[in-house]
């Protein structure tokens, strides 16, 4: 077996119902979910995948689409109805419960949606457990569960029960659970779906965090587009229990495999009803198109930003100039903006989230939005979509930089000011010029 | 035409010796097993003999001392002076050697009961097959009216507080292995499939997981299977079990209003006594593990 391989599964199928064994066959020989559903229900057909050691593997899809039910049969809480599972090396698809036991101890452990801890033991308590499962003497156990307890961020809760938590330090003590317990993989089933936006955010990041830290291989259930697209290395989609598309993130935004795909991209952001205007901010990198290179190139060090947005008369939405192309004008000794003007893509304030992703990936500034008589609204820099994809809102006022650092160092600006009027650049580096307060 | 109907009803054709197959089959169990109910007899008899000896010889204030101090443990102080006060007043209406004959006829039984249902409720909660075989039998224990199976009962163990415990044991069993089963089978399944992902054993599920989780529903069981215990004295009082049954059944059959009253009164002293004892007992059982209030608690509530 492929050493790089952590979790294989070949041609799963789960089946419910009075004849699961027939029901597989048939979909495996082309019959529809529909045509069987006399027969049984199909939970999950024909899933084949490979998970990478110590990458995060994401399955997403909607409610009914046998992800949980995918999830379970890759460390044998619900068993196959055909096909094979291999985890670590060991196909758990065909051996006792005995050795079975042994593979989930040492090899997959879980965490789960509502948290499954143990109501009657304590924080440290219940993140032992898995050891205590194997077998480890009590010092040892509550030691290695004690370092695992203040990763995680919950030192100083270790008497507590359960019930004296918050939800998101609750999902802390299953996740907890499941790094004591030392596996190579981790199964978390809509670990985070029970939690607030915020909370979940947070340990979203804290999960990247422990995972370049500690290397675990992850397969995460969600049915959030946004979670998967932040967590994922790859992301599986499913639908009606077959995986109807598997790749990066960008593939499935971009690039989805099918009209369901690219529905369910779109069907998770009309249902977050959220638009270029919700998102937008202020536009502080703005000078106008008269103001002249100079004060121009005076913003962009004021702001330290790369380039500026360039409005005309009531705020007229002109283009974007970048700060090489506004220097070389100021050496130049020209004097018209306009000459160097970039027009990228604007957006419409009702344009849907979706949609910006695509335009701010290209254009690599932020994203103007614009009304229909053309007046510069506001901006999105990239920071501020991917915050609102992952649903946090962002507790600072407001971005001024551009997305690229500006390449050029304030004392190159100074520099060049200085050079072309010389008393000007001495006025002082806090003025500041189309900026807002 | 209605003489047909009147002879077709007394009819012989249609008669179902039901009564006759079931004698015969206690004929049969008595006949073959005679040695088994005579070790059950002496077993619970000497069981009962001890309870009773320890209820009995030591002086009543002593007795209502160690009662009262328990109640206080398990829930309150008012429950304690509840407690002396309620057994003073069955002293003062010489009642105390049938209470606690009554009370030692009731913990021998709700003991067996509830050592027998555990087991029938956690098999039954594990194997559905179990559950359904078992769901009848117990609908038919409890509902059968109790002399039916004090005949039966009668005649394998004879004269005496046997038969009475035998009787108020399948009387009382039934909530205890419902409750027990409900309980197992209402424990969270994820948790237990938590148990499952980490690689436990089953008997390490039942021991740590579904066990501790179905106590409050268990310590339910327990507390119906004495309040029926309880319910059943007068019965077992009249296959000569003693205690306050032997009174309440004698003053039936004397008209003895005054004698019926004290017995009863007594009883229902005893049964609020132990009910409110049994509620505190799984108050505590139910709490365990949760350390003293202490320092802050939550920053926010869970929402289940």
């Amino acid at each position: 077996m492929n050493e790089s391989i952590a979790v294989q599964a070949k041609n799963l199928y789960k089946v419910f119902g009075k004849k699961p064994k027939e029901v597989a066959r048939r979909l495996s020989e082309g019959a529809s979910r529909d045509e069987v559903s006399a027969l049984g229900t199909a939970a999950v057909i024909d899933a084949s995948f490979e998970v990478k050691t110590g990458e995060i593997f994401v399955v997403m899809g909607l409610s009914g689409s046998g992800k949980s039910t995918l999830i379970r049969m890759l460390n044998g809480l619900v068993e196959p109805t055909s096909g094979t599972v291999t985890v670590v090396g060991t196909t758990i698809t065909d051996i006792s419960q005995a050795e079975l036991r042994r593979v989930r101890q040492k090899s997959v452990s879980m965490v789960f949606q509502h948290f499954a801890l143990l109501p009657h033991r304590t924080v440290l308590e219940n993140a032992a457990f898995g050891l205590e499962v194997q077998g480890i003497a009590p010092v040892e156990r509550r030691a290695r569960a004690q370092r695992v307890v203040e990763l995680v961020g919950l030192a100083g809760w270790e008497d507590k029960l359960p019930r004296q938590l918050s939800g998101g330090m609750q999902q802390r003590v299953g996740l907890a659970r499941a790094l004591t317990a030392e596996t190579d993989v981790l199964l978390m089933d809509e670990a985070f779906s029970a939690l607030d936006p915020l909370i979940r955010r947070e340990m979203q990041e804290q999960l990247v965090e422990l995972q370049a830290e500690l290397g675990k291989t992850i397969i995460f259930i969600t049915h959030d587009l946004n979670e998967a697209m932040f967590l994922g290395d790859r992301i599986a989609v499913m639908r009606d229990g077959r995986i109807v598309q598997v790749g990066s993130p960008e593939d499935i935004l971009t690039d989805p495999a099918n009209d369901y795909v690219a529905q369910f991209v779109q069907d998770v952001d009309r249902a977050r009803v959220l638009t270029a205007a919700s998102v937008m901010e202020p536009a502080s990198a703005e000078v106008s198109v008269t103001s002249g290179p100079r004060n121009a190139l005076r913003t962009m060090r004021d702001l330290q930003s790369s380039a500026v947005f360039v409005v005309g008369r009531g705020r007229q939405y002109l283009g974007v100039v970048r700060d090489r192309d506004v220097m070389r004008q100021v050496k130049a000794g020209e004097t018209d903006l306009r000459d160097i003007l970039r027009k990228p893509q604007a957006v419409s304030p009702d344009t849907p989230l979706v949609d910006l992703v695509e335009p701010s990936i290209e254009s690599g500034l932020p994203l103007a939005v614009v009304n229909e008589t053309g007046k510069l609204l506001g901006t999105i820099p990239r920071v501020t979509l991917l915050a609102a994809l992952g649903n946090v809102p962002l507790t600072t006022q407001s971005i001024p930089i551009m997305e690229s650092p500006s390449r050029l160092t304030r004392r190159d600006i100074s520099e060049a000011l200085t050079e072309t009027v010389g008393y000007e650049a001495a006025a002082g580096t806090e003025h500041r010029t189309g900026g807002r307060a | 035409m209605r003489g047909s109907v009147m002879s077709l009803t007394s009819n012989d054709l249609f008669r179902l010796p039901l009564g006759r197959w079931v004698e015969a089959a206690v004929d049969w169990v008595t006949h073959s097993f005679t040695g088994l109910f005579t070790v059950i007899r002496s077993l619970f008899l000497a069981l009962y003999d001890a309870v009773d000896w320890a209820l009995v010889t030591p002086p009543f204030w002593a007795v209502i001392i160690v009662l009262a101090t328990l109640a206080w443990y398990l829930s309150s102080w008012k429950l304690g002076l509840g407690t002396v006060l309620g057994l003073l007043l069955v002293v003062s209406l010489n009642q105390w050697a049938n209470a606690m004959h009554t009370l030692a006829l009731v913990l021998v039984a709700s003991a067996i009961a509830i050592a027998l249902s555990l087991p029938l409720g956690i098999w039954a909660a594990r194997s559905t097959v179990a559950s359904r075989v078992i769901r009848p039998i117990l609908d038919l224990m409890q509902t059968m009216p109790a002399f039916v199976y004090l005949i039966p009962a009668l005649i394998l163990f004879r004269v005496g507080v046997v038969p009475g415990i035998v009787a108020t044991v399948i009387f009382a069993m039934a909530p205890g292995v419902r409750l027990t089963e409900l309980g197992i089978r209402s424990v969270d399944r994820e948790v237990v499939e938590a148990g499952q992902a980490f690689g436990a054993s089953p008997g390490r599920i039942l021991r740590q997981i579904q066990l501790p989780l179905a106590m409050p529903s268990i310590m339910a069981g327990v507390n119906q299977v004495i309040m029926l215990s309880l319910s059943m004295v007068v019965i077992a009082g009249m296959v000569g079990a003693g205690g306050l049954g032997n009174d309440v059944v004698a003053s039936l059959q004397t008209i003895d209003v005054a004698l019926g009253f004290e017995a009863g009164i007594s009883v229902v002293i005893l049964a609020i006594v132990l009910d409110r004892m049994t509620a505190g007992l799984g108050a505590r059982v139910v709490t365990t593990g949760q350390p003293a209030a202490s320092s802050f608690f939550p920053l926010e509530k869970e929402n289940t």
